[in-house]
């Protein structure tokens, strides 16, 4: 990949002092992709982490138990009205303090990575939206059809199973779309707890090379192209589970 | 032939075996405190048509929808071939794999296809294995005359044809009794044929079937029984022909005066 962009963009810095060195430089493109190789990962265990938290949350809030009920509403209370960078830091910095260290030989190194914090604070964050989300979806599930089921002799767990999560989670794929791209994007806030995703590394490296306005496009071209996909993926997942003649 | 003659066809013989198989005694529902039903008491028989009548909000389908348990009852009882429907300790599978329901609204799933839908729940609460599930599902499918239509989702298929799909849902489960809620009430008046076809044919092979109905002239034509309700109350029952006759309390006629 770089021989075949390298001689382009160092021609380009050469005659016209843009520096992508990101694209030439082999040091700073190695930077690159491991900043891309982090921001992808981050991206896809915040996701699925959120996910998760969502689909638990969602059954947790129809839960017999008024105490698992409450629990969950005062978590999507918490988690929905404080900003996303101010959970990151209380996890890392906050917790992270009470969390064991290892000792590696000289220095020790905490046993919750930075990386896992800014996964497990991005996937509570992302999840408290993800449970309303899916709950909006559960209650849109008509009775009549649950009450079919009921008739069919279907347990509630089988219920549960083949209609209502079935229907819910087609109610809720717009939503769910946007809350999961809003997401992607808020991943790029681990920088500040020295995640080394895209931002972090695009830093390190305009702060190297002085070449902060090339850098910036860098950063806006990565996230459109990432988010863009991300977008298109979630798009065709709803084409592809419409209900012909369903809803209208 | 697959159906009936339509014009030879009255109610059937009723069979010999006149054990109740749906008994209900002084059976007592409120919501709240408006009281639904007060006081309900019917025999069904084995192979019998009953037909319910009434103006709405008479209770008619708060009463079927307590013989298979989707509502419970205050007071009085409900059995189905001998077992006491609001008993606690009942196994409500038990029950309800005996009592076959189609809504008004045909409430079928949205998300599965015909042959999914008529399949699913002799798969997943049966066990049955699947070739065999499917090969009477078809036949239920050929015999509510949808053949073609398997692949076909809901939302494709006109009302009359998604509640025949329904029926056919509710056959695949081999009830011995079919509770029929306003079937014909959401349908236009070309669609309301077919689906009353389909019923008529059931109760001609000696289903069991407990009817609420607005169609007079069906009710009439298929029921061994009517029964008139009006204020939570049964006002007047019989065979229809009498019913539809020679009706003997002054509600029923009135009733009657309105709608036929």
């Amino acid at each position: 990949m770089l021989e075949l962009i390298g001689p382009f963009f160092r021609d380009l810095n050469d005659r016209t002092g843009w520096n992508f060195n990101v694209f030439y430089d082999p040091y700073e493109y190695g930077r690159f992709l491991a900043g891309a190789a982090t921001t992808l990962q981050l991206i896809g265990w915040s996701l699925a982490l959120s996910l998760v938290i969502g689909v638990l949350g969602a059954w947790a809030q129809s839960a017999r138990s008024r105490a698992l009920r409450w629990g969950v509403d005062a978590y999507i209370q918490a988690f929905r009205n404080t900003p996303p960078m101010i959970q990151l830091l209380f996890f890392y910095f906050g917790l992270g303090a009470f969390t064991p260290a290892v000792d590696m030989g000289g220095y020790s190194q905490p046993v919750i990575s930075s990386f896992a914090w800014a996964v497990i604070a991005l996937g509570i964050f992302g999840g408290a939206f993800n449970v309303e989300i899916f709950r909006a979806g559960i209650e849109a599930v008509p009775d009549a059809t649950l009450e079919a089921a009921e008739s069919l002799c279907f347990s509630r767990l089988q219920t549960y199973l083949y209609v209502t999560l079935p229907l819910a989670f087609r109610i809720s794929l717009p939503a769910l779309t946007n809350n999961l791209v809003s997401l992607a994007k808020t991943t790029s806030l681990a920088y500040i707890i020295t995640v080394p995703e895209m931002t972090y590394v695009l830093n390190q490296v305009w702060s190297d090379n002085l070449n902060v306005p090339e850098m910036m496009l860098v950063l806006f071209g990565f996230y459109i192209t990432v988010v863009t996909l991300l977008a298109a993926g979630l798009h065709a997942v709803e084409r592809r589970l419409v209900l012909p003649g369903y809803g209208r | 032939m697959l159906f009936a003659d339509p014009i030879a066809a009255g109610p059937a013989a009723i069979p010999q075996d006149r054990r109740a198989l749906v008994s209900l005694r002084d059976v007592r529902k409120s919501y709240g405190a408006f009281e639904v039903l007060k006081g309900i008491s019917l025999d069904v028989g084995k192979g019998e048509v009953a037909c319910i009548i009434g103006p709405s909000g008479s209770g008619k389908s708060t009463l079927i929808r307590c013989i298979n348990g989707l509502s419970p009852i205050q007071d009085g009882s409900i059995t189905v071939d001998g077992q006491e429907v609001n008993d606690p300790k009942l196994d409500k599978l038990s029950l309800r794999r005996k009592v076959g329901i189609v809504f008004q609204q045909y409430n079928l799933f949205p998300h599965k296809t015909v042959l999914e839908n008529v399949m699913l729940a002799p798969l997943k609460v049966l066990r049955e294995p699947r070739a065999q599930v499917e090969e009477r599902a078809l036949s239920l499918i050929a015999k509510v005359r949808l053949t073609g239509k398997e692949r076909a989702y809901p939302g494709e298929l006109s009302g009359g044809q998604q509640q025949r799909v329904a029926i056919a849902r509710s056959l695949a489960m081999r009830p011995e009794v079919m509770l029929f809620d306003e079937v014909t009430a959401a349908l236009d008046p070309e669609t309301v044929k077919e689906v009353l076809a389909t019923i008529r044919e059931l109760a001609a092979e000696g289903m069991t079937c407990i009817l609420v109905t607005h169609e007079m002239g069906f009710a009439r034509e298929v029921a061994h029984h009517v029964y008139f309700t009006d204020g939570g109350v049964i006002v007047e029952d019989g065979p229809p022909d009498r019913i539809f006759r020679e009706a003997q309390d002054p509600r029923t006629r009135q009733f009657l005066s309105q709608v036929l």
